[in-house]
């Protein structure tokens, strides 16, 4: 039987090599300087993806923005303060919340914003973004605050540190490496999705620096290009899976090296 | 000294306490907004939009079924290829491997949950469905032809090309939740099976018994992954709002018409309709979400129980 699931275990690391490696090979073939500055041109002219990878950074970046500080705030709330009724409910919802389809979140922003705004906007999909963020941090951060032990926060109570200065002054210091593995994988997550930017972000065919305007994203414009009709819009979507790839890898792996030496 | 430090803790906890609010709020506001926005063909179909079969949005004719088929069927067909692949992945790397070959394995498989579902649907596009139309279709065509399942054109896009790249996405989900179960049964009811004589894979299977509700949580949980998967199965599944016998046939899903869709619908009543899908798939998720949790639960509060006592 050890050879059974053995193989099972054989088959999924069969397909993971498959997939990288198909996007190392035809992904490397189609990339150069040109293409990852350039903006989208029509089909035969060349066109590259240097918009949507700074729409993808900008909108990153202001998700994180608006994400981070919050799903920290509410972990923190959950560990120190949260065994009672309000804390379960925000626990039960965030958890909840964490296995919600992304792309209803792209609804949701939809009619908060993408309606009254009547236009859809970088703003609309880095607040998508955020809110699929804020439930994996606040529930990340909670785990790594409840490692801190218990003597440290007595401690310094004993002392004479108000409660908030406990918090802030030592727990919160004493999980910050955890805190922030989390917060780097929280952003390889939203820097993969596509759904909730399709009708929010939309997409833009210029560089834009604006978030009231329609954004360009690198995994909206590698489904565009991956669903297009053309060959060379076929390997455009590889080469710019290439950095998309590399990219959510290179975190997972940093991480990975990183929370290795604590255990 | 001590009343300063009491205004600076209640300012503190009651910022932390907005902040976990905000959870509390997003939920019920997203409930509230769809709910809101889909009153149009709530008000004009009723329930006839969950059981009609017609969808003919230039004509406002809105029935959702062939969505809710075509996500039930290709989430069945994920988790019928998934689950035994994550049991087993699972079992290896917590029962059989040992640690130092079991954590690289364990990584690798992680990884598979990172790769963003974009990713999944191009490589579907381009190496799983020519792979389906050119070896594994003629295959299943030659020796299951008989049954309906398998009839009709191979094009390689279709339901059973999206159930087979959701059942990729959720084995690392799946095989992540069981690990974590399989790891909290106690080792002294490993050492008692050992010791009363069963063989290694008894041992396993007594383990896999103890464990069986949180390892009905990870599957249910993988389902409510499978539900909405959006853009992988988008990219791969046909898109044709259509109820066939045939797993070659295109289909559709609720999460792959939202994504197709959304963007263009300007008319009311279209997006309304949309939204009302989109309301139906959230309070799925949510209530399977739900289950899942109590399930794997269920499991980790026993086993606590049982190590204090």
């Amino acid at each position: 039987m050890t050879m059974l699931t053995a193989m099972c275990a054989i088959f999924a690391i069969t397909i993971l090599v498959i997939i990288l490696a198909y996007i190392a090979v035809r992904g490397v073939s189609a990339i150069n300087i040109e293409f990852l500055i350039d903006t989208p041109k029509p089909v035969g002219e060349g066109g590259g993806i240097g918009n949507a990878i700074l729409g993808s950074a900008l909108m990153t970046l202001l998700a994180t923005a608006i994400g981070l500080p919050i799903g920290i705030g509410a972990g923190v709330y959950l560990a120190e303060f949260g065994d009672n009724w309000f804390g379960n409910t925000v626990r039960f919802l965030a958890d909840t919340l964490i296995g919600v389809p992304s792309i209803i979140v792209g609804i949701f922003v939809y009619t908060i914003v993408v309606l009254p705004m009547s236009r859809q906007s970088g703003f609309a999909g880095a607040l998508s973004l955020a809110i699929i963020m804020i439930p994996i941090v606040a529930r990340t951060t909670e785990e790594m605050i409840r490692l801190v032990p218990k003597s440290m926060r007595e401690g310094a109570l004993a002392l004479g540190a108000p409660q908030w200065r406990v918090t802030w002054n030592i727990v919160m210091p004493a999980a910050a490496s955890g805190i922030a593995t989390g917060a780097m994988l929280s952003i390889a997550r939203i820097s993969g999705e596509t759904a909730p930017l399709l009708f929010t972000a939309l997409n833009s065919r210029f560089y834009n620096y604006f978030f009231d305007q329609p954004m360009a994203s690198l995994t909206v414009q590698i489904y565009n290009y991956a669903t297009g009709p053309f060959e060379i819009e076929h390997q455009m979507a590889w080469a710019a899976t290439l950095i998309l790839v590399g990219l959510i890898l290179f975190i997972n792996i940093v991480v990975r090296f990183l929370t290795k030496k604590k255990y | 000294m001590a009343k300063t430090g009491t205004f600076a803790d209640s300012l503190f906890k009651g910022v932390l306490t907005v902040f976990a609010a905000t959870i509390i709020l997003v939920v019920v506001a997203m409930i509230a907004m769809m709910f809101w926005n889909s009153l149009p063909t709530i008000r004009e179909f009723g329930l006839g939009f969950l059981v009609g079969s017609d969808w003919q949005p230039a004509s406002d004719v809105y029935g959702a079924l062939p969505f809710i088929y075509g996500t039930i069927v290709s989430s069945v067909i994920a988790l019928i290829l998934a689950v035994p692949v994550s049991l087993g992945i699972a079992i290896f790397l917590v029962e059989q491997a040992p640690k130092s070959i079991a954590s690289p394995i364990a990584f690798m498989v992680e990884l598979l949950a990172a790769i963003p579902s974009v990713v999944y649907g191009l490589w579907g596009i381009f190496v799983l469905a020519p792979f389906i139309r050119n070896y594994l279709g003629p295959i299943l065509q030659n020796y299951l032809g008989w049954l309906p399942l398998f009839q009709g054109r191979l094009t390689g896009i279709g339901m059973l090309t999206g159930g087979v790249i959701m059942a990729i996405m959720v084995t690392p989900i799946i095989t992540a939740v069981v690990r974590d179960v399989l790891e909290v049964v106690p080792n002294t009811q490993r050492d008692a099976a050992l010791a009363l004589g069963a063989t290694k894979w008894e041992t396993t299977l007594i383990v896999l018994e103890n464990a069986s509700s949180g390892i009905a949580g990870a599957v249910v949980l993988g389902l409510g992954r499978a539900l909405g998967e959006t853009m992988a199965v988008t990219m791969v599944i046909g898109n044709a709002p259509q109820i066939s016998a045939s797993l070659f046939e295109p289909a559709y899903t609720i999460a792959s018409v939202l994504a197709a869709n959304f963007a263009e619908a300007t008319d009311r009543l279209y997006l309304s309709a949309l939204i009302e899908m989109g309301l139906v798939l959230f309070l799925v998720t949510f209530v399977v979400n739900a289950a899942a949790k109590v399930l794997v639960m269920g499991v980790a509060k026993g086993t606590n129980a049982a190590r204090q006592a």
